[in-house]
This record gives C-alpha cells, sequence and structure tokens, in this order.
C-alpha cells in the first residue's frame, strides 16, 4: 500500500510523524519514535520569550551579588560554560539529524522580528529540513485590533521566508476571526503549509488559593472534529500543505484528518500517553484499514471528505445545531 | 609593543601554578578562594598546564585535608600545588613540616591574611606566613600583582631545584584582590624557566612499588637529631638558586629581581626594610623625599627563608647610619616581630664575618604597620624616616594607627602627597547589587588592554550582605602604578547612590576642580537643592564640576532593571577625560558585546540601548554661588545611642573606623551586643504595608522576616494610650493570645525590601485578591509615619513569655533577641536564629562557626545579637571554623562547672547563712518551662539578697555564680560547610559525647560566605565552584548518620514548608537532656532565584522529598514508640518542578539536558529509596509475641 505523502515538499513514505512535544528533549525516545516509523520529527517551540527571559534571568541572578562582599567574586559558577536556549535547541536538532535521515521540522514562537530571523537561519544551518512558525500570542491589548495582529504575523513569515531556503509551516490557533481568508494570505506570505491547530496552556483557577494556575491537559480525540472542519475548509482553497495537530489518536483519527484534506498528521498525546510505540500501531492500523477498504493508495482518499468533494457541505457549515441535537438524541437511545 | 592584561594578583599567580601544576588541592578560604576558583574552571574547560596534561583540582574538607592530599600527591611524584590563607595555612602547618622535612620540591601560593586573635579579620597581613617560619619552608614575597605572578613562576623553578618548598605569599586583597596591568607569562617563559632535569629528578624521588622505598620512619634519640641536620646542604644552597632563577628570569623577561632589592640614595643615611606590597608607598616616599634633597631608601625583602646573610649585607648601603624595620604581624611579648629581629642578627653575623661594608654600627628600630590591610602610604613611609632621624628614635612603634595607651603611635601627616599629577584617580561610591565594581573592573580592562596606559584598580567592602557599600579606587597613568594605597584626593569622583551623600563624606575624596558624577533621582534643575548642607559647601569649596543623571530610569527604560553598571561607566569615560569620548564610548560597546555575546543577544542590546540612553540623559549641573540647603547629613547612628555606640559605632559606620584610637577597644576583644538597632540604614526601596482588616494573625511575615524588621505583637488596650495618628491595631484573633489587641508593625528603615513577609501572607482580599494583607510600596512616603509608628510599637510591653503558647504562631509575639543584621535580603539562615532567640530566649550561649553566620553575626560594625528589658539576651562567640561543635561543648561543660559550683555553694552554706527552703528550693526545682524558669530566678534573687550581708568568701564567690542555678542552653550554630566537612569530625565527636549539647545547621547546601564552592551538603546536581558541571554525587545525608547513634536528637527542618514542625524540633532540641542535632534548609543567594520566593521553594524540595521532614527522639524509643516521627509525606514526582526554578540546577540542565535528566532520575530514585529506609524507621514495630511451640 502507498502511504507516501509529501508535505511541505518533503516526500515521506506516510504522513504519521511525532508532533512538537517534550519527547524531543531525549534523544532515547526520540529513537524510539524514529523507530516507530515516525515519518518526520517536529521539535517542539524555540519559545524566544523563555530563551530571553532565561538569559536575562541567569545573568540577572548570576550577577546580582558578584563583587558585592569582599570574600566572593561571586556565588555561583561562572555562566559562560553553559549553553543558552537557542544553542541547547540547536544541538538537538543537530543531534537528532544524526540519528537518522528522517526530516527534522524545527519550530520557533518568536515575539520580535529580529529574533525571528536570527533564530530561524541558525535552525536552518543546524540542519532542520523545515521550519514550524508557531504564531501564537495571546492579544490582550484593547487597543490592538485583529486587522494589525494579522499583518504583524504575515510580516513575520515575509521575514522568515526571506532568510531560509528550508520550507515553512505556520502553525496557526483556531482563535481567528476570518481563518480562511488569512490562510491564503499566508500562503501568498510564503508559507508552505498550515498546521491545525496549535493548543495552549489554559489558566485554571484554584479556588482556595485564589490563585491562577497553569495546566496543560493532554488532548482527547474530542479535539479531532474542530480541526476536521477547518481542514475541510481549507483543503479545496490552499494550494501548499496541511497538517492536523491536536486530538489524533488512533488510525481512525488518521484517515478522518486525511479525508479531510490532511498531508502530515501529528501525534503528540497519544504517544505521550502511550509511548512512541503507539505510532507504529496507528500506521498499522492505518495500511491495514487501507487494504481492508481496497484503496490504491493514501492520496486516493486525501481530501474525499473535504467542503468541496463530501456529499453534502452543509455538515460542515454552520446551522446545523438542531440536526445534530436530533441526533445526539438518537445516539442516546 | 609587549603584550599586557589586566587581572588582579589572584588570577595572575593561579594562572602561573595551574599551567605549572598536576594536582591542585584545595580549600576555599578569603582572599585566596578565586585562586582555587580560577584553577577549578580553567581545568573544567580543559585548559591544560605547561606538558598537555589538565591539572586536577580537587576541593577538600578543609585545609588540613588539602595540604595532606599535596603531600600525598608530591610522594607519588606529582607536581602539586595549593592556595590558601590565614587560619587554613595555620592548619596546614603540620603538613608542611612533614613535606619541608622531606626536601619535596613543591610550590604553594597565600595569599597572606590576619589570624583571627582578639577578633576575625579576612584583611592582609604577615601574621599567617610569620607563623609558618620555623617549617622549613622559602618563604618568597611578592609586593605587586606583576611581582605575584613573577615570583609565582620563579617559586615553582626554584623549588624543583632546590628540593626546599617553597610557600609564596603575597598580601590579602591588597595584591590578591588589586586589578592592574601587568606583562603575562607566556607558556614559553615558564617551560624555559622550569628545569627538565630538575623536574625528572622529582619524578625519579616518587614512592612507588617499582622501586620500593619508605618514608615517615619514626626516630629514637640516637638518630633523630644528626638526621635533621642532613638537609642543612639544600637551605644553604637555596638562595642561590633563587638568585640564579630570578636571573633566567630576567634574561626571558627583562623583569630582574634581587633577593634583597635596594632602592632610593646610593649614599643614603636612612633605609627601611620591609617586603610585600607596603614597598610601592615606602618607594614612592623615597622618590620624594630623595628628589627634595634627602638621602633615604628602601631595602626590599623578597626572599625572606632561607636568610642570604651575604645578600642582605651587600644591599644595604655602605653610607647606611639607620634602619626601621616595618613587620607586617604582630608577636606580643616578643623582643620584636620576626623581620625585625632578623635584621638585628643578620647585621651582627654580618659585622662578625667581615660582611659589614658600612662603617660604624648602624641604629635599628622595628615597627609595625598595616595589620589587617590597614592602610599604609607613602606619608607613613615618612613618618618612619622622620622618626629615624631623630637623636633618640623610638623603637618597637607602630605606623598607621593612634595609640593612646602604649603611645607607640609614630604621627604621620596626612598632607604628604606624592601622587603624579599626570595619573587620573577617581573613586566611585556603589551598591553591592548595583554592579558599581563589576562595570569598574571593565573599565579599567579597556583602558588596561586597549590603550598605552596603565590602570589599576582596587576595591573596598562594607561587611553588610544586603545594602552593602563599594568603594572603587581606580588609577590610570602612563607609567606602572605602583601605588600601593587607597585613592585619597581624586580626579573624578562618583557617587552610585544619592542616599550615600547624606550619609558619608563621598566629597573628602575629591580633589580641587575634581568631576562630580551624581546619580540622582532629580532633574538636573533641582539636584542643588536636594543636597545636604555640607555637600554643597563642599562642592563650592572645592570648585566641583557637578554632573547628574537619573540612572535608575535610564537603566529601567533600557531593560537593565537596578543594574546601573552600564549607565555609570558610560558617564564616567564621557566625562572623566580618561579617552576621548567618541573612542570609550566604541571601546565601552564592544566590552559590553565580548561579555555579553555568549550570553544573548537581547542583553546586549539592552546594554547597548543603555549606553545611548546615558548619554542623552547626561547633564551639567548649574552650581549656585553659595550653599543653600536646609538640611545637614544624618547621623550615623541615633543620638539616643548608648555613648559607647556615639563615640565607636557611629565612628565606624561613617567610615572614620581608621580614627578611632587603641584606647577605644576592649583589649581582650569583648564587645557589646544589641548594637544594630542604632544604625539605621534605610537601604528598602519599598516595605510592607498591613492590611489588619484582611490580616489572619497568622504570624508568617513574622517568622520568615530575615531582619527581625516585621513583628507582631499582641497587647491590652492600656498599651493604646498616645498612639500615634497612622498606627494600627485591630482586635486579637483567637483565645490563645495573650492581648486584646493585635498589631503588625514593619521597621522601615531595618527593612531591606526582600519581599518574602508578602509572598508568604496567605491572607488575600476576596474582591481583589492581588491585595493582601501585606502589600509592598514605596518607603519614602511611609518612612515618617512609620519611623514614629514602629517606636510605639518597640513601647508596647513585650508578651509575657509564661503566657504564650508555644507554637509557630504564638512564638512570633516573643521578643526576637536578633534583630537588623547585615545578612542578605531574603537570607534562609537568619529566620531560624531569630526562632532560636525567641524559643529559648534570654539564657542562650551561642558557640558559632565561621561562615555568614558569623559575620552577620559579628562582623563590625554593629552587633544583631540582643538583650531584653531585663538585660538578658544571647551571649555570643565565634572561634574558629572547624573548632566550633568542641567550643561549643567547652562552653557547655564550662557551664556546667559552673552550675555544680553554683550548687554546692548553696548546699554549703544552708542552714547557716541561708534559709534551708530556699536552699532546698534552689536545688530542687525543676525547671522545665518559662514560669518555672521565671520562679528559679526569684529564688536566685532572694538568695542575692539574702547573701548580701554575709561577709563569707563562699558567700562571694556563690553571689557572683548564683545565675547558673537557673540553666543556660548552649547551641553551636554553623553552616554546612563547617557541619559536613570542616567540622565533622568534632560535630560527630560532640554529639557522641551524649552532652547537653545543641547543634543548628543552617544549611545552604553550598559555601555560601566564601562564593558558593560546593560542600558534602550539595545535593546532585546542583552547579556550584568545584562542581561546575553539577555535582555527580548525592548529598550527605548527615541527619541520618547521626540519628545512628541513638542518644542524640535529630530533625530536619524547613521554617517556609512547615513552621509547626520547626517550632517543635527546636522545642525538643531544646529540652531533651542530651545532644540534638537540628539541620535547618536554608534558602541562599547562591542558589540563584528570587529568595522571596525561598518559602516557595522550600515547600517544594520538602514535596518532592529532597528535604524530608522528620524528628528523632530518643525519649519516643524509650517509651517503646518508634524513635522517628515523619513530618512530611512520601516524595511526589516533583523534583524536576523544584530544581526548575533555581538557577544552580537549571544552568546544569542547559549545559547538558541529556546528564542532567540522568541526574535527576538518580536523585528521584535516591530519595525515594531513603525516604522508604525512613519509613520503615518510623513504623511501630508490632509487639514481641512468644514465639510459638509449635513446629
Amino acid at each position: 500500500m502507498d502511504l507516501s505523502t509529501n508535505y511541505l515538499g518533503l516526500q515521506l513514505p506516510h504522513p504519521l510523524m511525532a508532533g512538537a512535544s517534550p519527547l524531543v528533549d531525549d534523544l532515547e525516545l526520540v529513537q524510539r519514535c524514529i523507530d516507530s516509523g515516525a515519518s518526520a520529527i517536529v521539535m517542539h517551540s524555540l519559545f524566544e520569550e523563555q530563551i530571553r527571559g532565561e538569559a536575562l534571568a541567569r545573568t540577572h541572578y548570576g550577577e546580582a551579588h558578584a563583587d558585592s562582599h569582599a570574600e566572593a567574586r561571586s556565588y555561583l559558577p561562572g555562566l559562560d560554560e553553559f549553553r543558552l536556549g537557542p544553542d541547547e535547541y540547536l544541538e538537538r536538532i543537530r543531534r537528532i539529524r544524526a540519528l537518522s535521515s528522517v526530516p527534522v521540522i524545527a519550530s520557533l514562537n518568536g515575539t520580535s522580528e529580529g529574533s525571528w530571523l536570527r533564530y530561524a537561519r541558525s535552525m536552518q544551518e543546524a540542519g532542520a529540513s523545515a521550519l514550524e512558525l508557531n504564531l501564537y500570542e495571546l492579544e490582550t491589548d484593547p487597543h490592538e485590533s485583529a486587522a494589525v495582529v494579522e499583518r504583524r504575523a504575515l510580516e513575520v513569515v515575509q521575514s522568515v521566508r526571506a532568510v531560509v531556503t528550508i520550507p515553512i509551516a505556520v502553525k496557526l490557533s483556531p482563535y481567528y476571526t476570518a481563518l480562511a481568508h488569512f490562510a491564503g494570505a499566508l500562503e501568498r506570505a510564503g508559507a508552505d503549509g498550515l498546521v491545525l491547530f496549535n493548543r495552549f496552556y489554559q489558566p485554571d483557577i484554584d479556588i482556595d488559593a485564589l490563585e491562577v494556575a497553569r495546566t496543560l491537559k493532554l488532548s482527547e480525540r474530542s479535539e479531532l472534529l474542530l480541526r476536521l472542519r477547518w481542514l475541510a475548509i481549507l483543503s479545496p482553497q490552499v494550494k501548499g500543505s496541511l497538517a492536523v495537530s491536536g486530538g489524533v489518536h488512533e488510525a481512525e483519527d488518521a484517515i478522518k484528518a486525511i479525508m479531510t484534506g490532511a498531508h502530515g498528521v501529528q501525534l503528540v498525546s497519544a504517544l505521550l500517553r502511550r509511548g512512541p510505540e503507539h505510532l507504529a500501531r496507528v500506521l498499522s492500523d492505518l495500511r491495514e484499514w487501507l487494504e481492508q477498504h481496497e484503496y490504491d493508495s493514501l492520496e486516493q482518499m486525501r481530501g474525499s471528505m473535504n467542503l468541496k468533494r463530501c456529499p453534502d457541505p452543509r455538515g460542515y457549515e454552520r446551522a446545523n445545531y438542531v440536526q445534530l441535537l436530533q441526533s445526539w438524541r438518537f445516539e442516546l437511545d | 609593543m609587549a603584550r599586557f592584561i589586566t587581572v588582579d594578583g589572584n588570577e595572575a599567580v593561579a594562572s602561573v601554578a595551574h599551567r605549572s601544576s598536576e594536582t591542585i588541592a584545595i580549600y576555599p578560604i578569603t582572599p585566596s578562594s578565586s585562586m582555587g576558583e580560577l584553577a577549578d574552571e580553567w581545568s573544567s574547560k580543559g585548559r591544560t598546564n605547561l606538558w598537555g596534561q589538565v591539572p586536577e583540582v580537587i576541593e577538600m574538607q578543609s585545609e588540613a585535608g588539602a595540604a595532606g592530599a599535596v603531600h600525598g600527591a608530591l610522594q607519588a611524584g606529582s607536581l602539586a600545588t595549593t592556595f590558601t590563607a590565614s587560619q587554613g595555612l595555620l592548619l596546614m602547618i603540620p603538613s608542611l613540616y612533614k613535606i619541608a622535612g622531606e626536601l619535596t620540591a613543591f610550590c604553594m601560593h597565600v595569599a597572606a591574611r590576619s589570624l583571627a586573635t582578639h577578633a576575625l579579620s579576612i584583611f592582609g597581613d604577615h601574621s599567617d606566613v610569620m607563623a609558618c617560619r620555623p617549617c622549613g619552608f622559602a618563604l618568597l614575597a611578592s609586593g605587586s600583582v606583576q611581582e605575584a605572578q613573577d615570583f609565582a613562576c620563579v617559586a615553582h623553578a626554584a623549588t624543583l631545584e632546590a628540593r626546599v618548598p617553597f610557600l609564596h605569599f603575597f598580601d590579602g586583597f591588597r595584591t590578591s584582590h588589586e586589578v592592574a596591568k601587568i606583562e603575562p607569562l607566556e607558556d614559553a617563559t615558564l617551560l624555559a624557566m622550569y628545569d627538565e632535569r630538575a623536574l625528572l629528578a622529582h619524578r625519579s624521588r616518587a614512592l612507588t612499588p617499582d622501586r620500593p622505598s619508605l618514608r615517615g620512619t619514626a626516630h629514637n634519640p640516637d638518630t633523630y637529631f644528626q638526621a635533621r641536620e642532613a638537609c642543612n646542604p639544600f637551605y644553604d644552597a637555596c638562595p642561590q638558586i633563587v638568585e640564579r632563577a630570578f636571573e633566567r628570569f630576567a634574561q626571558l623577561t627583562g623583569r630582574r629581581y634581587q633577593l634583597f632589592e635596594y632602592s632610593g640614595a646610593p649614599d643614603a643615611e636612612r633605609v627601611i626594610v620591609l617586603m610585600g606590597s607596603g614597598a610601592g608607598a615606602v618607594d614612592e616616599c623615597v622618590e620624594r623625599l630623595n628628589a627634595h634633597g634627602a638621602r633615604v631608601g628602601l631595602l626590599r625583602v623578597r626572599l625572606f627563608r632561607p636568610f642570604a646573610l651575604e645578600r642582605f649585607a651587600a644591599a644595604l648601603p655602605a653610607s647606611v647610619r639607620s634602619i626601621a624595620v616595618l613587620d607586617r604581624t604582630k608577636e606580643p611579648g616578643a623582643l620584636g616581630e620576626p623581620l625585625f629581629l632578623d635584621v638585628l642578627a643578620a647585621l651582627r653575623e654580618a659585622r662578625e664575618l667581615g660582611l659589614a661594608h658600612w662603617s660604624g654600627e648602624p641604629r635599628v628600630i622595628g615597627g609595625r604597620y598595616g595589620l589587617s590591610s590597614k592602610e599604609f602610604t607613602p606619608s607613613m613611609a615618612k613618618a618612619v624616616f622622620d622618626e629615624l632621624a631623630r637623636a633618640k628614635p623610638r623603637n618597637h612603634f607602630t605606623v598607621g594607627i593612634v595609640d593612646d595607651v602604649t603611645h607607640r603611635s609614630l604621627e604621620w601627616d596626612p598632607n604628604f602627597e606624592v601622587e603624579a599629577a599626570d595619573v587620573v584617580r577617581a573613586v566611585f561610591f556603589g551598591l553591592g547589587a548595583d554592579g558599581t565594581v563589576g562595570a569598574n573592573k571593565n573599565s579599567i580592562k579597556i583602558i588596561g588592554e586597549e590603550t598605552e596606559l596603565y590602570a589599576q584598580g582596587y576595591f573596598v567592602y562594607d561587611s553588610k550582605k544586603s545594602g552593602s557599600i563599594t568603594i572603587s579606587h581606580l588609577r590610570f597613568g602612563p607609567r606602572p602604578i605602583r601605588s600601593s594605597y587607597l585613592v585619597r584626593r581624586a580626579s573624578f569622583v562618583a557617587c552610585h547612590q544619592f542616599g550615600f551623600l547624606e550619609r558619608y563624606g563621598v566629597l573628602e575624596y575629591a580633589e580641587d576642580g575634581a568631576v562630580l558624577l551624581l546619580n540622582a533621582p532629580h532633574a538636573p534643575a533641582e539636584l542643588w537643592d536636594e543636597l545636604p548642607r555640607e555637600v554643597q559647601q563642599q562642592i563650592l569649596d572645592k570648585q566641583l564640576q557637578v554632573w547628574t543623571i537619573d540612572a535608575a530610569q535610564v537603566a529601567a527604560a533600557s531593560g537593565m532593571g537596578n543594574r546601573i553598571n552600564t549607565v555609570m561607566q558610560t558617564c564616567f569615560f564621557a566625562i572623566s577625560g580618561v579617552l576621548p569620548r567618541e573612542e570609550a564610548i566604541a571601546k565601552i560597546k564592544q566590552a559590553i558585546a565580548k561579555t555579553y555575546g555568549k550570553k544573548g543577544a537581547e542583553l546586549v542590546e539592552r546594554n547597548f540601548a543603555a549606553v545611548d540612553s546615558a548619554l542623552a540623559h547626561l547633564h551639567r549641573v548649574e552650581v549656585p554661588a553659595a550653599a543653600t540647603s536646609k538640611r545637614g547629613m544624618l547621623p550615623p547612628v541615633s543620638p539616643k545611642a548608648p555613648e559607647f555606640v556615639q563615640r565607636v559605632t557611629a565612628a565606624i559606620v561613617a567610615g572614620h573606623g581608621d580614627l578611632l584610637p587603641v584606647s577605644a577597644f576592649a583589649p581582650d576583644g569583648v564587645w557589646p551586643t544589641g548594637t544594630s538597632r542604632w544604625e539605621k540604614r534605610n537601604i528598602a526601596a519599598e516595605i510592607p504595608v498591613w492590611d489588619a482588616s484582611l490580616c489572619i494573625q497568622c504570624n508568617k511575615c513574622a517568622e520568615l522576616c530575615p531582619h527581625a524588621a516585621i513583628r507582631a505583637k499582641s497587647y491590652d488596650a492600656g498599651a493604646l494610650a498616645g498612639v500615634p495618628g497612622t498606627f494600627k491595631s485591630t482586635a486579637a484573633r483567637g483565645k490563645d493570645l495573650p492581648g486584646s489587641h493585635f498589631t503588625i508593625q514593619v521597621a522601615p528603615e531595618d527593612c531591606t525590601g526582600c519581599a518574602l513577609c508578602v509572598a508568604v501572607c496567605p491572607a488575600k482580599d476576596k474582591s481583589n485578591p492581588r491585595h493582601k494583607a501585606l502589600d509592598m510600596l514605596a518607603q519614602a512616603p511611609l518612612l515618617a509615619a512609620e519611623r514614629e509608628n514602629y517606636a510605639f510599637f518597640l513601647e508596647i510591653p513585650e508578651a509575657d513569655r509564661a503566657a504564650v503558647k508555644l507554637d509557630n504562631k504564638g512564638v512570633q509575639l516573643l521578643e526576637p533577641l536578633f534583630e537588623y543584621s547585615g545578612a542578605c535580603a531574603g537570607c534562609g539562615e537568619t529566620p531560624y536564629i531569630k526562632l532560636l532567640s525567641q524559643v529559648v530566649g534570654d539564657r542562650l550561649l551561642i558557640a558559632n562557626a565561621t561562615g555568614c553566620s558569623s559575620i552577620y553575626g559579628g562582623n563590625l560594625p554593629t552587633t544583631p545579637y540582643t538583650a531584653n528589658r531585663d538585660g538578658r539576651g544571647p551571649a555570643w562567640a565565634n572561634s574558629l571554623f572547624e573548632d566550633n561543635a568542641e567550643f561549643g561543648l567547652g562552653l557547655r561543660l564550662g557551664v556546667d562547672a559552673l552550675t555544680r559550683e553554683a550548687r554546692a555553694l548553696v548546699a554549703q552554706l544552708a542552714p547557716a547563712l541561708l534559709p534551708q527552703a530556699l536552699a532546698e528550693a534552689l536545688l530542687g526545682a525543676h525547671v522545665a518551662n518559662e514560669a518555672e524558669l521565671r520562679e528559679q530566678r526569684a529564688r536566685i534573687d532572694t538568695l542575692r539578697r539574702a547573701l548580701a550581708p554575709a561577709n563569707s568568701p563562699a558567700a562571694a564567690r556563690l553571689a557572683q555564680i548564683a545565675d547558673y542555678l537557673a540553666p543556660k542552653s548552649v547551641w553551636a550554630i554553623g553552616g554546612d560547610g563547617w557541619a559536613y566537612d570542616i567540622g565533622f569530625g568534632g560535630l560527630d565527636h560532640v554529639l557522641s559525647s551524649g552532652r547537653k549539647l545543641k547543634i543548628l545547621v543552617l544549611d545552604t547546601e553550598v559555601y555560601s560566605n566564601t562564593g558558593g564552592q560546593q560542600s558534602k551538603a550539595t545535593p546532585r546536581g546542583a552547579a556550584a565552584k568545584f562542581a561546575v558541571a553539577g555535582k555527580t554525587l548525592g548529598k550527605k545525608d548527615l541527619a541520618s548518620m547521626m540519628m545512628g547513634y541513638g542518644h542524640v536528637y535529630v530533625a530536619r527542618i524547613a521554617l517556609g514548608a512547615k513552621d509547626s514542625q520547626a517550632v517543635k524540633a527546636l522545642l525538643e532540641a531544646e529540652s531533651y537532656d542530651g545532644p540534638a542535632l537540628v539541620i535547618a534548609y536554608s534558602h541562599c543567594i547562591a542558589h540563584g532565584y528570587d529568595l522571596a520566593l525561598g518559602a516557595e521553594q522550600q515547600k517544594l524540595a520538602v514535596g518532592a522529598g529532597a528535604w524530608p521532614l522528620y524528628r528523632f527522639d530518643p525519649r519516643r524509643a524509650a517509651a517503646g514508640e518508634p524513635a522517628l516521627q515523619l513530618d512530611s509525606g512520601a516524595p511526589t514526582p516533583t523534583l524536576a518542578q523544584y530544581m526548575r526554578g533555581e538557577t544552580r540546577f537549571r544552568m546544569v540542565e542547559q549545559a547538558d539536558p541529556g546528564r542532567y535528566r540522568s541526574l535527576v532520575a538518580q536523585t528521584e530514585r535516591e530519595l525515594r529509596e531513603r525516604w522508604s529506609v525512613l519509613e520503615q524507621l518510623a513504623t511501630p514495630r508490632p509487639a514481641a509475641t512468644t514465639p510459638s511451640t509449635k513446629s
């Protein structure tokens, strides 16, 4: 069965890849992902904000008390010896690249244009096969309009496009007012593909301590549905690649994503829960399903259920609330 | 052109030593620590020695250990070295005798420092080195950074050939810490200096089973003496070997040195003989005096041992008529100090041997100078020359102090100046935390390495660890700078903290017409009016050119936080005229790029922005014609302070301690307690403000305050008479409180602004949780009112100790007898000491190991241990670092002896002189709580009254020691460096003794005071000096080891995690009739995070099992229960989260994430294992059952 796919111009044996997760921090786990057949390894984001914050904090705590007392030059060992955020990240790209020929997709979340360019270039130099730009920022400024936010994102894509030659994917959040329009603009700005969607830390509240608690829960399969809808909507429209991220746990989920137009399928929570070897099971289930259902190739089903080709496009559109409730009740019976 | 570097003496020496050694065993001690640290840093970077090998650097448990290790390494045939000072050198002495006695080629480097006598001092003199005279080491003295480097090389070279071990020394701080521009020694030079055959010979003497031999035999009277004399030829030959090494060195480098080096008039009649850095000042004086027609000279002693008589005689000018020998040490009771006596002997012997080429018998006087880095200036040297010119010069004089007791001090003329006009002299006043010293070191580097100018920097620190002042003394000039003393008249003076102007004589340093740079939070036009009148007058009198910048604002706007260093450095270059402005700015930026390039582009950009913005915000201030200010400078201490504090403490606080005469001090080092309350430092920008309506009266704020600067009191309404208008009071909550009212009050001038109290405050406004019962607000607007409120608060009667429930909450209502120390803002140690002072109160004797707790506990000017209204309070003493447990035990034994004596006297004097009932009550009293203590003290008062009419010696003796009939509590306090490492043997022994000594270990898991070197308490995965890549092995489990004895009360506590357990543990330890060990988790600046979150980290540490809480009480075992009680839960999988919050761990993770993960995993495993052992120990054993007879 031909499961091959072309994602961002990368010819991959199949669409199942290890998505952005802490797995990549451990080379042994990465090796297990590769051994399980992952078609690509997506690095988790290099958060510019974190790097900057850590560099400043480290320098602050290293220097704050230096040369302040006669008995000590400093209170922590010299910091020169320690690699900083980007170096650590770049080194990891190199090491994963050295493990096998599986493509490595580096990911970047920046907050200033300078850092986007600097880090993007470094990632390419370190051997990244493609870049995933994690554009999400939480916009809390009441004076900033959606248009400004979108324009800034497009500028980032344009400028990164200008400095790297490797393919660029843009990982989006679902919270855009006019996502279909924005997706087109991103392509025109130079994006080779889109990843749907980012998942975030969600603040929770500790009602006793009156504190905000940060949580990140692993995805549930139910989250796939939002992604399927947008894959279906964007699939007929975009020229580049689409990938799904969030809610793919079993082969059935992957099949749905591919049917709605995905070129790449990123697994994260399922691998964190069940180990990297789960990818091999999903892959074999996928192959088996295609064989059982007598598909010629994976390509045959890609986009079969998108907005343009599915039997009833209204299913993806709004105003189906009542029907859903009815069907829901039906299921309960 | 020769290559130049700017380094301090320690780095210059360490560079040579590291390249010339294979094995380096050290133990940190000020001021030598950085030599070992640098060596370790270089080795961890893979830097090799001259022979391509990376030297192994090992930190030992003490200097005695380091000396033992190098002794072994040398015997094994390797090239070894060590670095030390002061008490550390004393601890090495036994090994030094061995190393010398075995004729071992060995060179060690000593940053010479005072010894602890009447007081400890970290500063420089030759007391330590002089204690080593008889060891058989060659003693080679260098006197400047350049010399220190050069002599390090010469010493390593000479010892190989001589087989006499060398102790190369240089003055602690003055040379070890002075940053200077020097010509570095290249590898090729070093290699050319070291004799290959001598190296092979050293190897050939290695102790090896391949050529077995035996050393360390024991001799009898028949052989020891003559065998001891067998080494003589080596000592005879040693001076010539050094001389040849100096000659070889001169050929290689052009720098020429001699064993005894004379400079000055060839026909000098008066000569000063001395060694070390003081020669720089004398040299300048000699030049000046000779230029004005005098005939004086200086004889520098380079090689003090072996003393080369011939060379000494030859070096003295034939014209010499009188000699003053200056010793930088004191030998009480001796006929004179060592160098003086040697010179006397040398002159006599030279005469006998016909080596005296001078006519007549020169008059010789000896004097002491420069103890503990006391300033030694050309003016003082002139005073010595003047004394030599007198008809009857005084012998055994001192210079540099005013001795109004034995009148031995020489007077000197403070206006005698020799500094050249073409030398730029600059003085900077900064705050420890504002980066001033670092920026100045950077400026010296820029000027020293990028221009033709020579540069020198010396940095003076006060002894506080929070809000400390630094004074930087910089010189830049066209010639090498010899001035081995502080700048006194500067052409540029900068005050980086505006508040200093009203406290310290900043402008005393300015010469007429100098440039004055002020960092001020005021607009240029308003600045003048903000200056104290004295400052205005000095500006006018000296016609100073005044510039100002609001550096805090510029730094903040550039994203630099409170680091004003780059801003102020830019201003210095812009207006000091040291370099052309444009050139200087370009060089600053280059330096920034170099320093921060590796640390992140963001840092470079922010610093660049700060440079540009500094230039835009620097303004010249128009100086009016007359002083107009109504405000004067602040007095250094409160006018209400006692006489001693007014006379002595105030002078030290104001920076005028040098002017205090001998009579100001007790001759035995005794000092009053309770003086910190008189120094109001006002260092907090923000202070906590209390909202009584939200407060739940948990007292955690007071409990964790490191400085006793926020306090709780419960009192009755009557106490509120005359209350200030803004004083806050509320109804007391709960029945346990001793009064009906309650107040939390901040000491606004003593608070350091650490915000720990606010971080631990659990009481939030339900509608606006951002607002808590404590919020940090700007201090300035609150100061006047809160000062008045605090004064009122202190007058409210203290809680009755007998009436307060002794739990974590209640204890905080008791008066702390440890307050306002100079500990770091947010310190994790001091809350425990304060708590102990509250729990044990006024019957506490403390033996304090040297370290942070002895510095904030007893470093002048002020003393934080204080007394209550009865005049009772902790009595405190610091003996040494290594002997503290033994010292504490000695205190216990001494107290017990006096108690026994008092009891015996009571028994003896009753019933004749004492009512039998009183005697019985006194002897039979059971004192287990505050009420019983009070009763016993009342009986003692009655006893004294009963004894008053009696006129027998026994009655007088009893009256004197009657207080010992009430129990005293003896605690030994110290850090982990003491308890786990250097003092462990003593601690172990003392605990094993079963005596009633209590030990409190303030465990910061690292040597805090000397700057973050690893101890055996350092946990796996933490970076520390000597474990730069993160410690591989786990933390030593001291508590478990001591639990093994069975009879020792042991507890591990963490106040920020579980205060109730901590208080319980201290109370149990105190009440236990035997030895107790309490190990307290103490967060520390060496952990690298905001210490306001210290309690938070403690909770995480406890939760993760990194710091399990438990109490092991032998009394419970006696009662048939498990002695061990666990007070925290099983480790949760949060270790990584705990560790991630601290730089010490995080930097290891970043350096090597894979290795870090395995270290964390290993630690998790180990913590679980240790926990399961603890759990087993804490599980009640099933009652023994009768063995079954069935089979």
